[in-house]
């Protein structure tokens, strides 16, 4: 039987970059521009031109402001991006427009102005309730502040709210984790994302880590990932993909896109999307940016055309993050069909279901996309 | 490459038809040394003196030519040079240098050079004193019943201490120190008084013209132009050129096409007569047709009794060589193919590992050896090779009372099939200051040895020597005589015979599936040691995997040691999104081809890398 999930959820959507940050995070290898918010009325007018440059496309149905921390802007501008991304393309009815943003950021009046500038879902970067470990991650915040939060946007009306974590950093104690599921699941979030913490290259991070400094340990963090997977499932959230949990309905429809292999437009610095088999990206420096858009010329930095078998192994890494994984088509004939496939299938990381090729263990889905990719 | 070859060659149409000398003022001798005492710069101080070579034509150590021989400063094969020498009696003598190889190793070889010669050189460096090396050397030349001329070199060295190092020397050939001769091979001091003492002390040949030839093979060697060429010590008889000569030992007659003397230009000859030493070409191309320690006579005097003392080569050391790339394996074959014409003493057959691929099971005559074949492998071919733990060949007397020779522990017959297993000992001579005594004999007992002797060469200075098992010296014991003695013991070796011992194979399996390069024949008591090391290695080495990865060591069906490679739990990226795909496609592409470099043992994963570092073997070299 299907997945309830198959082939659902996944609108033409948008993704637009807001990159500012009052500062940078030591693990955060995103395009962000820390310092800088005064230059934010100048960048969004120049999204807003890239967007009326742009083609149109068919209505959204969901739109997803990241960055970042697109809460830290004035909800005026959240509004001119969400006014001329209409103009171009049209909103669905009942559309999901997602906001990222930080606790510390929801002051009731800021609530109430991104609410009327459209947007309907917000993700709060909530990270840890362990006060060590928010430190250790450089947030500006405490655990209370994502309680308040969390409650001005309800209170606000804003229609889902998310929570983002961060677990598995070197302070963090098991105990600490299952404390910061508890408060989590208190709040009773419509959406929850937990990611294992990260050594990503460049980062300040990663220099502390070469520098001596404790890296994030693997089986610890496979530990709290399946505390994870059982403080979800006790509260009702479901995992979706490989690290996104949500209420029956409420999962996040512009990234269900994104895995279902679908076409999403992008806007503003260091923006990726996909159109019609092809990834573009923008130019990742805030004054490259506003130069070329200014004067009229495209943003865009690179292109990728994907045909044929790349095509289908890319439909398939992305989708295998999913609960219901992909159909098996193709790639995933040729995959059951591999040693290397037959392996993993044994092994009791994936399986055929039906007409589906699904991960069964998360943890090791990796495993398995890399096995994808090398499909001769 | 050789002296003979690089010089240019003298095509003898103008040499001058020469007469053979009188027994009486020939002098058949060797130099022999413990490595860096000075043998080779001795040599080149000889030529000179005798003004063989000219100052300005010499090249520094003109015997030792091969770049391995050069870097390790030691002598592979045998030659010999001749040197004419006008002595304080007004006689012109010819002195015969018959050069030996420098390790034991290759004893047979040095034997077969000895034998060519009726006096040695025993050289000992006047500030190290006598040396593991000197004593293997000096054993041998006794038991050929040299006669010795014993030397000090390097008195001109602030550290020499000449009259210590002379007691050391009278202590081990019983001669009075004051026999002992002072030289300096780098000055040339005592190179006079050396000659002198050549003519005077060393006996002349025997032998008569009138007696059926028979010359002893005491080298040969591979050119690629002119075919094997031997290196000859006549006997008795007369060996001339276009003679018909038998090979006694392979039966095979070939037409002499050349016969000459190196001077140490190879300068043809019409005749060789009894006593003196030269080198014989007879265009035979297969080296084996040819062999050290073979008896040279004429085909009409079939009849003749060979000299004494020729033995076939006998391997006694065994490595697996398994080319790191699968698809060298026919280079690997070519290139041992090669070698193998300049080195009959080289055996080898194909092996398959199921862990390594294909490769080879190579026998060599020693530790150094195997180093050396080794290295001119990896260096003059080019080839990366991964090689399996040394091990020795063993003796099984199976249930039948049939006996089989064993030189891989997977050929090793189940302990239900056989009745004895002998393994072959080595008397293992060491040389040490005395405060390094009890250490020396803490690692040789450690080692199964049994004690023979302890004898001090000065208050300071003894000799202990030890009869051990060759399987425990072939693996990590130089290095380790070395670091517990600060660099101080010298150590050598000579094969003695086979012993019965308990011994067991051990398989080390992983998650059940036995690699067969891991096995190994130990004795009972090690075995549980060497479970142990190898699966705390290997646990070290073998990325974690899907499933739990037992390592085991067994004897047959009885697991001694276990380790276990814990399964991977997580390996999945926490974000991909939108902006990440390209870049997490190409990292998980890229951690792909990674792992191409792994091989399959049964269901594990197993880096290339980790069987050269589970397998690496830290020993050095015998007689270093």
């Amino acid at each position: 039987m299907p997945h309830r999930l198959a082939g659902v959820g996944a609108p033409p959507s948008a993704y637009v970059h807001v990159p500012f940050c009052h500062r940078v995070c030591p693990y955060c290898d995103f395009a962000v521009v820390a310092g800088r918010l005064s230059d934010a009325d100048r960048y969004v007018s120049a999204v807003v031109r890239e967007i009326e440059c742009s083609d149109a496309w068919e209505p959204l149905g969901a739109v997803f402001i990241g960055g970042g921390t697109p809460s830290a802007v004035d909800p005026k501008l959240i509004g001119q991006l969400l006014g001329a991304l209409e103009a171009k393309h049209g909103f669905q009815r009942d559309m999901e427009i997602t906001l990222e943003s930080n606790p510390e950021d929801w002051a009731p009046e800021k609530a109430e102005g991104m609410l009327s500038a459209g947007v309907n879902r917000v993700s709060i970067g909530a990270q840890s309730f362990d006060p060590v470990v928010l430190a250790a991650l450089g947030r500006q915040h405490g655990p209370d502040d994502v309680g308040a939060a969390v409650a001005v946007c309800r209170s606000e009306g804003f229609n889902s709210v998310s929570l983002d974590l961060i677990f598995g950093h070197p302070m963090e104690t098991t105990s600490s984790w299952s404390d910061t599921l508890r408060r989590v699941t208190d709040l009773a979030p419509d959406h929850v994302s937990a990611y294992a913490l990260t050594v990503e290259r460049g980062t300040q991070l990663s220099r502390e880590v070469s520098a001596g400094s404790p890296a994030p340990d693997d089986d610890d963090q496979a530990d709290r990932y399946e505390a994870t997977l059982e403080a979800m499932a006790a509260a009702g959230l479901e995992r979706y993909e490989v690290s996104n949990f949500s209420q029956i309905g409420r999962e996040c429809r512009y990234n269900r896109r994104v895995w279902a292999h679908g076409s999403y437009e992008a806007y503003g610095l260091g923006a990726h999307g996909y159109r019609d088999g092809v990834r573009f990206r923008n130019v990742r420096a805030l004054d490259a940016y506003l130069a070329r858009v200014e004067a009229g010329e495209s943003a865009r930095a690179g292109r990728e055309a994907l045909e044929g078998w790349p095509l289908e192994l890319e439909r398939m890494m992305v989708g295998l993050r999913r609960i219901e994984g992909v159909e098996l088509g193709p790639g995933g004939a040729a995959f059951l069909a591999s040693e290397e496939g037959q392996r993993l299938v044994h092994a009791g990381v994936v399986s055929q279901e039906g007409d589906r090729l699904v991960v069964t263990n998360p943890l090791m889905t990796d495993a398995v996309i890399r096995a994808t990719l090398a499909l001769p | 490459m050789k002296v003979w070859r690089e010089t240019n060659y003298d095509s003898g149409a103008h040499s001058p038809e020469r007469r053979m000398t009188a027994t009486s003022r020939i002098r058949n001798f060797s130099i022999i040394a413990h490595i860096d005492h000075g043998k080779s710069t001795l040599a080149d101080r000889l030529l000179e003196r005798t003004g063989a070579v000219s100052e300005r034509d010499m090249k520094e150590q003109l015997l030792d030519t091969m770049d391995i021989e050069r870097e390790r400063g030691i002598t592979i094969k045998a030659q010999a040079v001749r040197i004419k020498y006008n002595a304080q009696d007004g006689e012109e003598y010819i002195l015969n240098l018959i050069d030996t190889p420098g390790h034991v190793d290759f004893s047979y070889e040095v034997a077969r050079s000895m034998a060519a010669c009726e006096g040695a050189l025993l050289l000992v460096d006047a500030s190290q004193g006598v040396q593991a090396q000197t004593l293997a050397n000096a054993y041998l030349a006794i038991e050929a019943g040299l006669e010795i001329i014993p030397i000090l070199n390097k008195i001109d060295l602030p550290a020499a201490e000449p009259e210590k190092r002379a007691k050391e020397i009278a202590t081990i050939i019983g001669c009075d120190p004051e026999d002992v001769l002072m030289v300096s091979a780098k000055t040339g001091e005592g190179t006079s008084e050396l000659l002198e003492r050549i003519v005077r002390d060393i006996p002349a040949p025997v032998g008569s013209e009138t007696d059926p030839l028979r010359a002893l093979v005491f080298d040969s060697y591979f050119d690629a132009y002119r075919g094997v060429v031997c290196s000859i010590r006549v006997m008795d008889g007369v060996l001339k050129k276009d003679d018909s000569a038998l090979f006694i030992a392979t039966n095979s007659v070939h037409d002499v096409a050349e016969i000459g003397v190196l001077t140490p230009k190879a300068t043809p000859v019409s005749r060789l007569g009894p006593g003196e030493s030269g080198y014989l070409v007879t265009g035979v191309k297969e080296i084996d047709k040819i062999r050290v320690g073979d008896t040279v006579t004429l085909s009409r005097n079939a009849g003749v009794v060979p000299l004494e003392g020729y033995e076939e080569p006998k391997p006694m050391v065994f490595s697996g060589l398994f080319p790191s790339d699968g698809d060298d394996f026919e280079r690997l074959r070519e290139a041992l193919e090669k070698l193998q014409l300049n080195d009959s003493s080289l055996q080898w057959q194909p092996e398959t590992s199921k862990a390594l691929g294909f490769g080879f099971r190579v026998g060599f005559l020693g530790l150094l050896h195997m180093e050396i074949v080794r290295e001119r492998l990896e260096r003059e071919y080019d080839l990366d090779l991964v090689a399996t733990a040394p091990s020795v060949a063993y003796q099984v007397t199976m249930t039948d009372d049939t006996v089989r020779e064993v030189r891989s522990p997977q050929d090793l017959p189940a302990a239900s099939e056989r009745k004895v297993l002998s393994e072959p000992y080595v008397r293992a001579m060491i040389v040490a200051p005395s405060e390094f005594t009890g250490v020396v004999m803490e690692l040789l007992q450690s080692r199964r040895g049994v004690m023979i002797s302890m004898n001090y060469l000065t208050t300071e200075r003894l000799e202990i020597s030890y009869d051990v098992p060759l399987a425990e010296v072939v693996f990590d014991f130089f290095d380790t005589l070395k670091s517990r003695t600060r660099g101080f013991a010298s150590f050598d070796y000579e094969p003695l015979d086979y012993r019965e011992s308990d011994l067991v194979r051990v398989d080390v399996l992983l998650a059940g599936d036995p690699v067969d390069a891991f096995s190994t024949v130990t004795h009972r008591d090690k075995a549980y040691e060497y479970g142990r090391v190898m699966a705390e290695k290997l646990k070290e080495l073998i990325p974690r995997q899907l499933f739990d990865v037992a390592i085991q060591a067994a004897i047959g069906s009885r697991i001694i040691a276990r380790e276990t490679v814990r399964a991977v739990r997580k390996d999945v990226t926490a974000k991909c999104y939108g902006g990440d795909i390209t870049r997490k496609k190409k990292l998980l592409a890229k951690q792909k081809e990674g792992k191409k470099r792994m091989k399959m043992v049964g269901a594990v994963e197993v880096p290339q890398d980790a069987f050269v570092a589970a397998l690496r073997v830290d020993s050095g070299q015998g007689g270093k």
